[in-house]
């Protein structure tokens, strides 16, 4: 862990809720690190734990999915789905000895541009102080 | 398809992505990406000479994969795909890259950063437009026939209205007359008007269009299908009936709560509750002595917690009415809370009060107690504010219970595939903006089904809903979003757990020609969130233009991309 480590963050953004939180962050001109890489879906339901695992096996240092608010999903349940995910998810990486934090979900509205920000900026900060993802090294060669 | 051949259109924007982002340097990156054929920058894209340029440059360079950074796909994907389109691609095979609220707005003073940063997302979206296949929307006729569940005033006015723009109506009601739980009423606020006279106008107007089938003493048995061809069967005592419609509104209102074992109801003459004192009052009856009335009765307290929002007004009503037909009469009404919303009912209260009905506030956790061995003689109560217990005398009790969802309101939920809340009310698509749809397209909601509604805001209700289910029936044919999901059925194990997440019964597994359990998605009824491509184990089911391929293309285009730079 070095003093200059920059994380590299997928974000994968639902396109109702979170994807449009975002957008009004830009909007509202809310600066934040320039770690972060956006993937729009259309609902977070649609991410798959085995993509997530893909990204933190690639070397990615941070996954973080966002959906709408429960209850307010644009297709009714997705993001109850991906809460469900997510609990499963967190048990397989904590026994693969991947910290809590670089697998994250949130829920970040539409209006919520200062929310997506805030959110970003604690991520970013708090997968600097971690440091490169562990899961990272084992995948050295396998660039396709 | 042939050999992919991408085109990148890179977009100042004037200053807003050109003053941060070195956009120069950013079409120069993505020209040495594999599959880019073409990449130039814009002052704006979206301009007439940059909607000009991107479809000259299709033809001039064979382009067959187009991905424009610029701003959001929220406000400009249309603009885009329909360029693509004018100049003879298909619309799917655009990606859109977000330059500019992901990346030159929220990262203004670093310009070495941000130019970075948008050369990995320029090569993220190229990495997934490589792999994008062309897709066709999907296109369904809409019969021009509605069928309103539910014959009360959301109902009628439903029908009413979709009835006088031309359309053919089927309404649906169980009972043996029109009307729905306002028929049962005395008066209605505000205005006093009796309950059925209103109704009686909405009825009217229904008959009057001639395009209304009226089934009375009539249920819906199943429906099937999908927005603009329901398949509808109904049972009623003349026999079943089947015929098919284009969009469902229910309206299938709500019913009093009966309060068993509340207050010792149906266990002490003089107890009854709002809606047996309405026909009461109906009948003709007008004197019953001192009186007491109960609200929120197996309302706002575990098990059911809402506030039917109307009871405090239908109690404020009666307890008045009470109170002017028998002014030596001693009126009271035990309360939690007031809740007389809106200036009617707020001036309806303080009606009541100059007539002489007194208002006493309980607490929750010191229900009040009936006193009285066969028929009632008083109420105990503690008073809240005095905090000391006082008895009051009484020849009837009536119980204030809320609306309740009905009890079989769940079969009907599933008939329709649409949600109902933890109380059993219909669950709209979006509270706020999409308050009479629900998220299963074609079908609308009114009225109490929703959640207690006065006859003002039932009406309004089946009015709004009517106007949504005419949309469609209007023109003709509904086109559905293109980026549905779709089985492999030779990858597929007949799990199920695609079918399981669907929120709108697009999925089904069913057996193929040899007896095997095959998934298949109906892509006229697939919204196209992905759900069940998530879900699928075999990675048989994928939603088209979020292919596991493409998305693991983009990560990977993060995660290993950067060596690959020129």
């Amino acid at each position: 862990m070095t003093a200059s480590f920059e994380p590299r963050i997928l974000v994968f953004a639902c396109n109702w809720c979170s994807y449009a939180g975002a957008d009004m962050a830009g909007v509202s001109r809310f600066q934040m690190p320039p770690n972060c890489r956006v993937v729009r879906v259309m609902c977070s339901a649609r991410i798959k734990p085995d993509q997530i695992l893909a990204a933190l096996t690639r070397g990615i240092d941070a996954v973080v999915v966002l959906g709408c608010h429960p209850g307010d999903c644009h297709y009714a349940e997705g993001n109850y789905h991906t809460r469900r995910r997510a609990l499963v998810l967190d048990a397989l990486l904590a026994t693969l000895g991947v910290e809590k934090e670089r697998f994250q979900v949130r829920w970040i509205s539409a209006a919520e541009g200062a929310k997506f920000a805030a959110a970003i900026r604690e991520v970013i900060d708090t997968v600097r102080d971690l440091g490169p993802n562990p899961l990272g090294r084992s995948h050295g060669t396998q660039a396709s | 398809m042939g050999k992919v051949r991408v085109g990148v259109f890179v977009c100042h924007c004037g200053s807003n992505i050109g003053g941060t982002v070195r956009v120069p340097e950013v079409v120069e990156y993505a020209r040495g990406l594999p599959a880019v054929r073409y990449a130039e920058h814009n002052l704006y894209t979206c301009s007439d000479a940059g909607l000009t340029s991107i479809k000259k440059k299709i033809a001039e360079h064979g382009l067959n994969r187009v991905v424009v950074a610029s701003c959001t796909p929220r406000t400009h994907e249309e603009l885009f795909r329909r360029a693509c389109e004018e100049a003879g691609l298909n619309r799917y095979l655009f990606e859109f890259v977000n330059l500019r609220e992901h990346c030159s707005w929220i990262h203004m003073r670093e310009p070495d950063a941000a130019t970075a940063k948008a050369k990995d997302l320029v090569r993220m979206g190229v990495a997934k437009a490589a792999l994008l296949e062309p897709l066709e929307a999907a296109r369904a006729k809409v019969t021009p026939v509605s069928l309103v569940i539910g014959g009360g005033a959301a109902g009628l006015a439903a029908a009413g209205a979709l009835a006088q723009q031309g359309f053919r109506v089927h309404l649906v009601e169980r009972s043996d007359r029109l009307g729905g739980l306002a028929i049962s009423l005395w008066r209605l606020l505000p205005g006093d008007r009796p309950a059925a006279e209103i109704v009686g106008v909405l009825e009217r107007e229904v008959k009057a269009t001639g395009n209304v089938q009226i089934h009375l003493r009539t249920v819906v048995e199943d429906v099937s299908g999908f927005v603009g061809a329901f398949k509808v069967r109904l049972a009623s005592p003349d026999g079943p009936a089947e015929f098919e419609v284009g969009t469902i509104i229910v309206a299938t209102g709500a019913r009093e709560l009966e309060p068993l074992g509340l207050y010792r109801w149906r266990e002490l003459e003089g107890v009854m509750t709002q809606l047996e004192l309405e026909r009461a009052l109906s009948s003709g009856r007008t004197r019953y002595g001192d009186a007491v009335f109960i609200n929120c009765a197996g309302a706002r307290e575990p098990g059911r917690t809402y506030c039917g929002r109307l009871c405090c007004a239908v109690a404020i009503k009666n307890a008045r009415y009470l109170k002017e037909s028998d002014p030596d009469a001693r009126v009271t009404v035990l309360q939690r809370d007031v809740m007389a919303f809106g200036a009617e009912f707020e001036g309806e209260y303080r009606r009541a009060m100059e007539a002489g009905v007194r208002f006493v506030r309980y607490s929750p956790s010191l229900l009040p107690e009936i006193v009285g061995d066969a028929s009632v003689k008083a109420v105990r109560v503690r008073h809240d504010l005095m905090g000391r217990d006082i008895e009051i005398p009484a020849q009837i009790v009536v119980l204030t219970t809320p609306l309740a969802s009905h009890a079989d309101s769940g079969e009907l939920s599933r008939m329709l595939k649409v949600p109902l809340d933890a109380d059993g009310f219909f669950l709209e698509a979006h509270m706020k903006l999409r308050p009479v749809e629900f998220a299963t397209d074609g079908v609308f909601v009114a009225g109490a089904a929703r959640f207690p509604a006065d006859i003002r805001e039932a009406v309004s209700q089946g009015i709004a809903a009517a106007a949504k289910a005419a949309a469609p029936m209007y023109a003709g044919e509904v086109i559905v979003e293109a980026t549905t999901a779709r089985t492999d059925p030779r990858a597929c194990s007949g799990c199920g757990s695609c079918e399981a997440v669907c929120p709108f019964g697009a999925v089904t597994v069913a057996q193929d020609a040899k007896g095997r359990p095959v998934s298949s998605v109906n892509a006229v009824v697939c919204k196209g969130c992905g759900a069940c491509a998530a879900a699928c184990p075999c990675g048989a089911v994928q939603q088209q233009g979020f292919t596991e391929q493409q998305i693991l293309e983009m990560v990977e285009s993060l995660a290993f991309g950067r060596e690959e730079a020129p």
